[in-house]
């Protein structure tokens, strides 16, 4: 299963609950404000690194690049673009977006 | 293999309805089908061809009905959360048309994916 | 361009779709018109799992009164959906336990799941849409 998630994790909740319940093996991709989380240094980050030996986590690099965070990615994190956006989604057998 | 696309907030407030226009572009592009878009909660006001941003911005409103031209999409706007927000048939840019929820189920039923873009 | 005209979508497929709320009412439209399209959905028989999580739960409270912000009270719905035939309804319990809310603070019968057992859940569906 795919989770998207779009909201900064130090403005809302969506993602801490995306992380817990997304099992393991599933993915999580990260777009427009959540990006920020994907980053070095930011209070997410843990999260993110710790998340990333259970779950592949990939985040939208023109969001990412929009935001300025473009060269802060974490290890770990798969950068992908639209083009890798819409394969996560036929990949995978369903998608729920944490709004 | 097809996508359904929800969109569910409006244009310039969230970013939203240009992720989901990236998204389709992008699967239309790959060779995907995207044969319906849904326009829910105040995503309806994506339909308005009253819109007139300015020239060195995006025309939401007319890129859609572009993308619906290029590539046969159907643009769906739900009917009740239009009729909320003053949407009706006179104020519906090119190729939106306004018609009910059953729409948005259908996609579920009938396609492989849904992806919903909101906020 | 009733919805009643387009129910039957006749081709005998049967998903499973889940609908997860997760925002409070009242402060946001997402969980009126969320519940419009559940109330839809279970015309065309599917099989309908309702979920409640994060803020999402505070929909199901006892003791609901909108007169006072002058807005529908659709909390009565909830009761309602026997009889549309969406009988699946799931709270999560960290999610009550973190707002110091319990079972009987619900105005419907729910089944409660850990978190794990969510997730499992959610994993099998088929189509999830969440307001």
């Amino acid at each position: 299963m795919l989770h998207i998630v779009n909201k900064s994790a130090t403005d809302r909740g969506s993602l801490e609950s995306c992380l817990a319940m997304a099992t393991k093996g599933s993915a999580v991709l990260l777009i427009e404000d959540a990006v920020y989380a994907a980053t070095t240094g930011g209070a997410a980050a843990a999260k993110i690194q710790a998340a990333a030996a259970d779950l592949k986590i990939y985040a939208l690099g023109p969001d990412l690049a929009a935001r300025g965070m473009a060269a802060r990615v974490l290890d770990g994190v798969n950068v992908v673009d639209y083009a890798g956006f819409v394969d996560l989604v036929a990949e995978h057998k369903s998608c729920q977006s944490w709004l | 293999m097809q996508f359904g696309i929800l969109v569910n907030e409006g244009p310039y407030s969230h970013q939203a309805s240009d992720s989901a226009y990236l998204f389709a572009r992008t699967a239309l592009e790959k060779g995907y089908k995207v044969p319906r878009i849904f326009f829910y909660h105040d995503g309806v006001y994506n339909a308005s061809r009253l819109a007139t941003p300015p020239q060195d911005d995006r025309n939401v409103g007319a890129r859609w009905s572009k993308l619906a031209a290029d590539y046969g999409v159907d643009l769906v706007v739900c009917v009740a959360a239009a009729q909320r927000r003053g949407i009706t048939d006179g104020v519906l840019g090119d190729n939106f048309r306004i018609s009910g929820l059953g729409q948005l189920v259908e996609m579920g039923i009938q396609y492989d994916r849904l992806v919903t873009f909101g906020d | 361009m009733s919805d009643m005209d387009e129910m039957e979508d006749g081709s005998g497929i049967v998903k499973k779709f889940m609908f997860l709320n997760r925002k409070a009412p009242h402060g946001t439209v997402y969980a009126l018109e969320g519940l419009e399209v559940v109330l839809i959905t279970a015309a065309f028989d599917q099989d309908v799992s309702m979920v409640f999580t994060d803020d999402g739960v505070y929909q199901l409270l006892k003791g609901i009164d909108t007169k006072g912000i002058e807005v529908k009270d659709f909390s009565k719905t909830y009761r309602a959906l026997d009889g549309y035939d969406i009988e699946k309804l799931y709270v999560d319990q960290s999610s009550i336990d973190a707002r110091g809310l319990t079972e009987d603070d619900l105005i419907v019968d729910v089944t409660v799941l850990s978190v794990s057992e969510m997730a499992n859940l959610m994993a099998e569906q088929d189509v999830v849409i969440s307001f």
